[in-house]
């Protein structure tokens, strides 16, 4: 099973490589990273994707938090959360589609970020499912480039995560 | 105002205050700013100079073990900082305090592979409980401060400081830090969750079968009189794990002496045959359990641990209590039951005589076999009062089969790593850190020589160490391998060894050369009779192996066992 995990660290340097080589060293499977600042200065917020049972996400958990930089660990998966990621997708597009392709982007409520002569970016945020379903109608006009940020997670309501992650 | 230091002072000045008495180590072009401040400034630090940097590890490690205080070592960039690396993965393996401190180049040539730079902080990163980096004089006193926090309280393990070079000329104001900032470290000792407890005893209260299986955290937490109240009370046996050994004495009728690949097969048969086992301070690796599916299948699993990331990291458990073990088992002690269990013991008892009918030492050989020297060793040292620093290989399991240990952390040995070579200079930490102990290094002919230069450290220190070599001509325990499961191909194992007495006699020390039977005992009270170190070169009967053995990929229940004496046909099991 899939599971959605929050970390929160000390913004100091090594530590990403400190999370990444215990991901590596523990076998443990990745299948998105994202991270950046947390709303607290000097402390990171890391969103990831771990597959795998209880034991394995007992020991994803534990040993992470086992990290001296690492704040707290929390898995969100059976919370109420609000799940976003962000792609950025270089189609083809000729005069003769455009038209087409404007309108599959209003109906996913997507943006048109540039324009040349053949091809459109289109930004897409939303949860997975959305920006998948809307990157295989694209793939009929041709994708030269894309991008996808990993999957970033917040619990709704008051929750008491705020700060560091701690409780 | 405070004083202004350079980083090498601040260096020494953060170890005197961490009580620091003993560096090991080796300097080089990185270190020299910090050796140079220790000869002027004359801090009242000694320095042990070794032979090669994995020697200066594993001593900061042995003398950890020991005295449960922060073993230190020291060593310069590249070649000597990754010298440093078998020693530290040692120590994190099983949980030994130990502060490595190494030079890097300076900040200038950081990335830029110039000479004698090693990416160390990548090297040790996962080696290591926690690391740093530090290229700011400004940073170093609260790395160091961090670093020794780190290394010895919670979980214990080992913490490499990396030092740029020009950080250690800098100077800086310093003050002495009274306190760490580390957010992320909470490793205060707390008992478990009081209804974890509760689960625990009453699981142990309902049990007709109770057993525990003690690791070396009993040792750490200092909980051997706890462990001993609780399995008195209830009657409960008790094996370990190889670094669970000295936990318990051994010479108590409720010890049953280590389980597992090598166990005895009265210890194995009661982890297979419990219906609760507690496990405490152990990290239930595979050289314990064998197959992990197959482990104690009857049982309801409590593990006791510190770490709550070894709680179900290998076995599936029924009642997690993670806690310090110190006061876990003694919150623990006041809800077990006093009970007797004695169809249990009896059974025990009855598997016990079928292994005492294949003792090896009951049998009337001509052959110098191991056994036979480590019970006489423990005879000699008034039932073992001395602490053995044991290597890796077949030695190691016939130590720890055949010398009862009796006194707490009286068996230092490379339990989670296996490091062939470790024993003698861990016995130089060991003994330097416990100068009136007797030490007896026991090492094989193979893993001695791995690290038998430090014999110059020994006589350059003048440390009394006792040092017995099985000399079996093999990597003995991987030629068991081959006679077992590769139909006795030896490759790769024959060993061609220096005469060990004239290799003594090069270093000069005193050394003897024993292979017959009636010549142990006088060889021991030989060296131990000597005021200085003494070297033992035991030529034993080289096809021995090691028994009860369980195959990889068996239950430890699955033993192929020694022989009944009548039925042997081979006389080579040990
Ligand atoms: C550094 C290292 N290299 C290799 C091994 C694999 N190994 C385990 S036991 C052993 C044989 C040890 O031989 P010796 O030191 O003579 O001891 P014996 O088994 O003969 O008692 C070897 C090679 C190891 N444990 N450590
Ligand atoms: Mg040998």
């Amino acid at each position: 099973m899939k599971h959605t995990v929050i970390a929160w660290m000390e913004d100091k340097p090594g530590v990403l490589n400190r999370v990444a080589g215990l991901f590596r060293r523990r076998n443990f499977n990745i299948e998105s990273l994202a991270v950046g600042h947390s709303e607290t200065p000097g402390i990171s917020r890391m969103t990831f994707v771990v597959a795998g049972d209880a034991r394995q996400l007992g020991q994803v958990q534990t040993q992470l938090a086992k990290l001296i930089n690492v704040i707290a660990v929390k898995d969100v998966t059976s919370e109420p959360s609000i799940i976003r990621e962000l792609a950025l997708v270089k189609v083809n597009a000729t005069s003769t589609n455009r038209a087409e392709i404007l309108q599959l982007v209003d109906i996913y409520r997507a943006s048109i970020v540039d324009v040349a002569m053949d091809s459109l970016v289109i930004q897409i945020t939303g949860p997975e499912e959305r920006i998948d379903s809307l990157i295989r109608l694209l793939e009929t006009f041709g994708i030269q480039e894309m991008v996808r940020t990993g999957r970033v997670a917040m619990v709704r309501g008051n929750n008491g995560f705020a700060g560091n992650g701690r409780q | 105002m405070h004083e202004k230091k350079s980083g090498a002072q601040i260096v020494w000045e953060s170890l005197l205050s961490e009580g620091v008495e003993v560096v090991f180590g080796l300097p080089g072009g990185a270190t020299l700013p910090m050796y140079d401040a220790l000869a002027k400034d004359r801090y009242p630090i000694r320095h042990v100079l070794v032979t090669h940097e994995q020697g200066a590890s594993h001593m900061a490690d042995g003398y950890a073990r020991a005295t449960g205080r922060v073993g230190v070592c020291m060593a310069t960039s590249g070649p000597g900082a990754t010298n440093l690396i078998t020693g530290l993965t040692t120590a994190n393996m099983d949980s030994s305090p130990v502060v490595a401190i190494t030079g890097q180049v300076p900040t200038s040539l950081l990335g830029r592979d110039g000479f004698q730079e090693a990416d160390v902080q990548g090297v040790s990163l996962p080696v290591t409980k926690h690391n740093y980096l530090v290229t700011d004089v400004r940073d170093l006193a609260q790395a160091l401060k961090e670093a020794f926090y780190i290394a010895r309280t919670g979980r214990p393990g080992p913490v490499l400081i990396d030092i740029c070079k020009d950080a250690q000329q800098a100077e800086t104001e310093f003050e002495h830090l009274e306190s760490v900032n580390l957010p992320g470290y909470n490793p205060t000792l707390t008992a478990a969750d009081p209804a974890a407890i509760e689960r625990a005893a009453r699981l142990i209260n309902e049990s007709e079968r109770p057993l525990i299986v003690a690791g070396q955290g009993v040792s750490i937490a200092q909980a051997e009189a706890e462990l001993r109240n609780l399995a008195e009370k209830a009657n409960i046996p008790v094996a370990t794990s190889l670094l669970g050994i000295s936990a318990f004495p051994e010479t108590h009728p409720l010890s049953l002496g280590m389980g597992g690949m090598h166990g005895e097969a009265f210890t194995n048969y009661a982890m297979q045959e419990c219906d609760v086992l507690i496990a405490v301070g152990a990290r239930l690796d595979d050289r314990l359990t064998g197959v992990f599916s197959t482990f104690a299948p009857k049982a309801r699993l409590i593990h006791i641990d510190l770490d709550p990331s070894e709680v179900g990291k290998n076995l599936t458990i029924d009642t997690p209590v993670v806690g310090d073990a110190l006061l876990t088992l003694r919150a623990l002690l006041p809800l077990v039951e006093a009970t007797e269990h004695p169809a249990w013991l009896a059974q025990i008892g009855q598997w016990r005589s079928d292994t005492d009918q294949r003792d090896v030492l009951a049998q009337e050989t001509e052959e110098l076999v191991p056994p036979f020297i480590m019970r006489q060793l423990w005879h000699l040292t008034n039932e073992g009062d001395c602490t053995i620093v044991s290597d890796v290989g077949q030695h190691q399991m016939w130590e720890a089969q055949y010398f009862p240990h009796t006194k707490r952390r009286s068996l230092i040995t490379s339990g989670g790593l296996g490091t062939m070579g470790f024993a003698l200079p861990a016995a130089v930490g060991v003994q330097i850190g416990h100068p009136d102990e007797e030490v007896w290094v026991v090492a094989g002919d193979g893993g001695f020589q791995m690290t038998m230069p430090e014999l110059s450290t020994v006589v350059t220190e003048g440390l009394p160490l006792k040092i017995a070599i099985i000399n079996n001509g093999y990597l003995g325990m991987v030629r068991q391998w081959q006679d077992v499961f590769y139909d006795k191909r030896y490759a790769g194992t024959p060993l061609f060894n220096p005469d060990f007495v004239k290799i003594a006699d090069a270093y000069g020390l005193p050394a003897q050369t024993v292979s017959r039977k009636e010549d142990v005992e006088a060889a021991i009270r030989q060296a131990q009779a000597h005021n200085g170190p003494f070297l033992i070169d035991f030529q034993v009967e080289p096809f021995a192996n090691v028994f009860p053995m369980v195959a990889p990929g068996k239950s430890v229940a699955d033993m192929i066992r020694r022989p009944m004496p009548m039925t042997a046909v081979e006389g080579t099991e040990g």
